[in-house]
This record gives C-alpha cells, sequence and structure tokens, in this order.
C-alpha cells in the first residue's frame, strides 16, 4: 500500500482521505479492525499524533469507531460508508464537468464525449 | 507537568558574539519538533544549553520545571553534531558504556536496531564509514528512554534508505511522554513526521509553530516557508 504525501497540504487531511478511498473501494471491509496507531503511523512514515488526529476527525464523522480495549475499528454501518461513496462520487462529477466546462465544452458535448469514450475505451464485449 | 523545556528570555553570547538573544519558548511534552534554522542562526548552542554543557548568560531554561543538571542529565538524550566515542572501541563495548551511564538504556533494543541495519556489534569504531558511525551514534542515544532527545544534525550524514530507517525508528521507539527536538537542513526529509518547527534566524526566534497550521494556513509546505523566510 503507497502513501504518497504532498507537503503543501496539511498531512491529516490527506491521510483522512486516503483511509476514507481505502474503505470505500473496500480494502478495509466494514468491521475491519485498523493497526494501532504506531504502526499505522509508521506504514504511512508519519508521525503518530497527526494519525491520531486523522483518525478521530474520521470517527467524528462515524466512518470508524474505538472498541476501548481493542482498538480502532471500520464501522458495521453501510449506509455511513454508501453515503461517503456518493459524496465523493458527486464530488469527483463536479470537479470533472467544471474542468469540462473550463475548455469551452457545454453538458450535451460532455456527455457525448463520456459516452464516446465510454465505447471506445471501455466496452469489451 | 505538561511542558518538559521551558526559555525564559535566554540569551547567550560568545564575547561580543550574540549567540541567541532573548528566546522564550515553551516545549510541550509528547511532539517531535524541528528546529530550523541557517548555518551559525543558533542551532546548536540552544541544544548545548538544553544539555548544560554551556551556561546562559542571561535568561532561564527549565528542564521539567529545573535548570539543567545531574538530574536533568537523567532525562535528556543527547546526540551532538560531532562524534565523542573512542575510536578504538567496538560497536557492544560502545553499548556497554552507555548501559553503564544511563539507567533508561534499553539493551536489547539497541541490538534490535543494529541487527536491523546490519551492522555487526564487533565492529570497532574507526572501521566504519561516518554515515555507519552516525548511525550507530543515533542507535545509542535512540535506545534510552528519555523524556527530551535532542537529536543535533541526525541524518546529515547517511544514505536516504538508512534515512527512512532512522526517521521511522524516531516514530516508532518514542513514548506519547518524550519530545523530540531535532535540528537539520534537511527539512523535505523530516517535514512529513514533525508536529511542530522552530525557525531561528542570527540567535532569534521567528517561528514557532504547528505544521499543519502552516500547510493550512499558507498552502505551503515548511521546506518552502523555509526557502522563503531564509532567503539569501
Amino acid at each position: 500500500m503507497l502513501w504518497e504525501i504532498n507537503s503543501n497540504q496539511p498531512i491529516y487531511l490527506q491521510i483522512m482521505e486516503r483511509i476514507q478511498s481505502l474503505i470505500i473501494s473496500g480494502y478495509y471491509k466494514p468491521g475491519d479492525r485498523l493497526p494501532s496507531i504506531r504502526d499505522f503511523a509508521a506504514t504511512a512514515s508519519i508521525n503518530p499524533n497527526t494519525m491520531q488526529k486523522a483518525l478521530n476527525e474520521l470517527e467524528k464523522i462515524d466512518l470508524i469507531y474505538t472498541n476501548k480495549t481493542n482498538g480502532k475499528f471500520i464501522t458495521e454501518d453501510t449506509n455511513v460508508i454508501q453515503n461517503l461513496k456518493n459524496q465523493i462520487s458527486i464530488q469527483y462529477i463536479r470537479d470533472f464537468i467544471e474542468k469540462m466546462m473550463d475548455i469551452g465544452l457545454n453538458e450535451k458535448d460532455i456527455i457525448k464525449n463520456i459516452n464516446q469514450y465510454i465505447q471506445n475505451n471501455l466496452n469489451n464485449e | 507537568m505538561n511542558q518538559i523545556l521551558e526559555c525564559k528570555a535566554l540569551s547567550k553570547s560568545f564575547g561580543n558574539i550574540i549567540a541567541l538573544s532573548n528566546i522564550n519558548l515553551t516545549l510541550d511534552r509528547g511532539k517531535i519538533i524541528g528546529l530550523l534554522g541557517p548555518n551559525g542562526s543558533g542551532k546548536t548552542t540552544l541544544i548545548k544549553l538544553i544539555n548544560g554543557l554551556i551556561t546562559p548568560t542571561s535568561g532561564k531554561l527549565y528542564i521539567n520545571g529545573n535548570e539543567p543538571d545531574i538530574e536533568s542529565k537523567k532525562i535528556v538524550s543527547y546526540l551532538p553534531d560531532k562524534s565523542y566515542l573512542p575510536e578504538w572501541m567496538k560497536i557492544s563495548q560502545a553499548i556497554d558504556l552507555f548501559v553503564d551511564f544511563y539507567e533508561d538504556f534499553d539493551k536489547d533494543r539497541a541490538y534490535e536496531m543494529l541487527n536491523k541495519l546490519n551492522l555487526d556489534p564487533t565492529l570497532k569504531l574507526k572501521s566504519l564509514s561516518k554515515g555507519t558511525k552516525e548511525k550507530v551514534q543515533l542507535i545509542l542515544v535512540m535506545s534510552r528512554n528519555a523524556d527530551l532527545y535532542c537529536l543535533d544534525e541526525p541524518i546529515g550524514g547517511v544514505d536516504p534508505a538508512a534515512r527512512d530507517y532512522i526517521l521511522n525508528t524516531i516514530i516508532t521507539n518514542y513514548n506519547e511522554n518524550a519530545t523530540i527536538l531535532l535540528s537539520t537542513h534537511l527539512i523535505s526529509d523530516i517535514e512529513n513526521i514533525l508536529d511542530e518547527i522552530i525557525f531561528i534566524k542570527e540567535g532569534n526566534l521567528i517561528l514557532h509553530s504547528a505544521v499543519d497550521e502552516i500547510r493550512e494556513q499558507q498552502g505551503k509546505s515548511v521546506d518552502s516557508l523555509f526557502r522563503e523566510v531564509f532567503k539569501c
């Protein structure tokens, strides 16, 4: 697992995003136990305090929870995960559409281009 | 007590040269802190004051509430910028020396780290390269269970792979009650593991901030901020 960290942005935010995508992509399954903060921090080559902060933030949005004696776990509530997935997907679409409009495409062009791209590159049947 | 180090109007002069001027600084426990500044800015002077190797010209310095003395040496683990171990010693003898000197020295941890870096304890220090000697010294210093680690240029002479291992060692070995103060020029290599940074320039403290605050507020890395502040 690769952790690429950009030093221009707060690290805890990048770690949060990374863990979120590991959860919605299914790398971490609902109910999975997370590594200890120290090990987790070492894997990502960051400070344990920063890892702690990222995990605290994820806990605030109910994506992970702490079991006092056993450590931190991924939520078992699949609705929370599905909601996050929807949120992130909307965010990607918004970014994408903004960029397409920046280069002068309208709604119709965008849809046409997407369909064309899917036909040429993704439809293997 | 949550503060491990406190400096109050701390100044140090060498003759006419002012090395540190009116430093007010408080360091909390449980942090990894970068002491950053160009050559000759006063980094080593501050670290030597903390270790009681030199005394302040004026002002006060407290370690865990007390001025530097024999007691503070028990809780401060210091990596100087120069080697001080006798060249004729074997690595294993240097370890025994530390075992004798420091109650908090963890011999098993030292051997484990030597093993990880493929260093043979029977080698004599004089047969080691500059970088390898630095690794040995860092292992000795990090094998203590101290409250404050003062590392003066700990990664300067070692290759990038060993540097990663050393940073990893720092992350995994320190405990939540201990603070690590490290000075270096290699900011981009270490900035991801820092909680806070201290910038000093010509003996003055010009910034003490959490690193994520710098990234959040200025949208730049510590490395770029350093280049901006200390532009020649």
